[in-house]
């Protein structure tokens, strides 16, 4: 298959910026993504945005002089730069590109997202409050798997750990277990400070082809949903027994160790949706990284934390970026591409080769995407 | 007082009635042996086409819950308010709901719940829009 490689890397922080316009946030990114992979010539770019209105990548492009080439504007929910992603690396193994530039661009305002995805009357019967959906999932969660509140507060403490190493995180300050129960219900069992807060930024890939990369992204995938899970992210208003029925996080992680070779214990690092704590405690078993029921152990034994055998969210995760919903797929690959660089400093995983991202969201969409340092550093 | 359906082609309810008066409108396809909610002209789990409207039945036990304390964007009701997945004793649905309950941490996964209306609005006419709504069996 013809190789991809990740050639240039580039972020605009995840926080909040009143003064400034998402155009202005992924020009930011494109900018130093483009620097990085050295000012390439690029025949196509894909842009992945949800709430950024009609042709905001060309906007983007617009405003650096960098137009002419197909411009196209990718929505997919929460894995909407995944998506953009996925499209740029199959049209490069196509043949059609040598060079494209991917970039994720979101602001969103505060609080609860509103998504034209929903009916008027459903939001007028209170039936499309995202929290209460995501409540019920942890809820499910604790009943069948065994899991506790306190495992919730503790993928906080453990993501907002890590948060307080990463520069372009929007919360920087550690918590502990009972600051995160201090904070309020938002809907029980989920407190606030186990939500993650929608919010602004952009990130921004460069890939190019090539039959000998450095750092090569083996699996882009995106798959949708299956019908019949009345928690899934499709969030329908009715469902069907789901023992079944396969999440589209397995359909995408499953496809994407196939295409890249590799399987959860090849990996050395994992960035993983958690919209809330109990997310990522379902992630973790989706994408095969411990068996069902087995989460609660896996935190006492700290198998997640930076340091111990696989780190999960040392970026800090969306509970201590935010999620802004275009970039934040692609946010995860540049964390990743930077940890195979040896770029992290004090949140440096060590002797990174192989990460994946994982974003799950609106649709449904999930995204698997597996990156990996083919040559050594040195 | 005049009540409508908040989604007419999902959820009838009667002004004139008690709470027996609302019925969830769904669909059942012979070919899937499959009910759904609310009633589609394909059965969404299968694709079949041969789907037949019923009325579905009105009994079933609690499958999640949780309470909403902050008013979503774009509802106007009152905060805080039960909301939950039951399961349809009779067709295996799970359906997404309101919760009438006053104190929905007093439930316990499997309680009996029956279907009941809740009135989230008001047209400018004066016309209350009703939601569907469970509430806890009366023994």
């Amino acid at each position: 298959m013809v190789g991809v490689a990740i050639t240039g890397v580039g972020l605009h922080p995840f926080g909040r910026f009143v003064d400034k316009s998402v155009t202005e946030m992924g020009v930011d990114a494109v900018r130093a993504a483009l620097r990085d992979a050295g000012n390439p010539t690029f025949e196509a770019a894909f842009c992945g945005t949800a709430y950024s209105g009609v042709a905001a990548g060309h906007k983007v492009l617009s405003a650096i002089a960098r137009t002419g080439m197909p411009i196209v504007d990718i929505e997919a929910g929460c894995a909407s730069g995944a998506a953009a992603l996925a499209l740029a690396a199959g049209a490069i193994r196509a043949g059609q590109y040598e060079t494209v530039l991917v970039f994720g661009i979101e602001k969103m305002p505060k609080g609860i997202i509103r998504s034209s995805f929903f009916e008027p009357w459903r939001e007028q019967a209170g039936l499309a409050a995202t929290p209460s959906y995501f409540a019920l999932r942890a809820q499910r969660l604790m009943r069948e798997q065994g899991v506790t509140k306190s495992d919730f507060a503790q993928v906080v403490v453990k993501n907002r750990a890590h948060g307080v190493l990463n520069p372009d995180a929007m919360f920087r300050k550690p918590v502990m277990v009972e600051e995160v129960f201090a904070s309020r219900v938002v809907c029980e069992p989920l407190h606030l400070w186990m939500l993650c807060s929608p919010n602004e930024g952009a990130a921004a890939v460069v890939l190019q082809r090539s039959d000998n990369p450095r750092i090569s992204l083996r699996a882009a995938v995106l798959r949708s949903h299956l019908p019949g899970s009345v928690l899934g992210e499709a969030t329908p208003m009715a469902g069907i027994d789901d023992t079944n029925i396969t999440p589209p996080t397995v359909l995408a992680v499953r496809q994407a160790y196939e295409e890249a070779n590799c399987g959860p214990t090849d990996l050395d690092l994992v960035e993983c949706q958690d919209t809330d704590a109990a997310r990522e405690l379902l992630a973790w078993e989706e994408l095969g990284l411990c068996k069902p029921g087995e989460q609660g152990r896996a935190l006492r034994d700290g198998a997640h934390v930076l340091g111990g055998p696989l780190p999960v969210n040392v970026s800090g995760g969306l509970l201590s970026k935010g999620e802004p919903l275009g970039a934040s797929a692609l946010g995860q690959v540049v964390e990743i591409v930077q940890q195979l660089r040896g770029d992290c400093g004090d949140r440096q995983v060590a002797h990174a080769r192989i990460g994946l991202a994982h974003t799950v969201g609106r649709g449904a969409n999930a995204s698997a995407v597996i990156v990996a340092r083919e040559h050594s550093v040195h | 007082m005049r009540v409508r359906s908040i989604e007419p082609n999902g959820f009838r309810v009667d002004a004139d009635g008690e709470h027996g008066s609302a019925v969830l409108l769904g669909g059942y396809s012979p070919t899937s042996k499959q009910f759904h909610f609310p009633r589609q002209i394909v059965c969404p789990y299968s694709g079949a086409e041969d789907v037949v409207a019923v009325d579905l039945s009105r009994d079933a036990t609690v499958w999640g819950w949780t309470v909403v304390t902050t008013a979503p964007p774009g509802y106007t009701g009152a905060v805080p308010y039960g909301f939950g997945v039951v399961e349809l004793t009779t067709e295996q649905l799970r359906i997404v709901t309101r919760l009438q309950i006053d104190d929905v941490s007093e439930l316990e996964f499997g309680d009996s719940m029956q279907l009941s209306y809740d009135i989230v609005s008001k047209d400018d006419d004066g016309t209350d829009v009703a939601a569907w709504a469970f509430t806890r069996r009366v023994r």
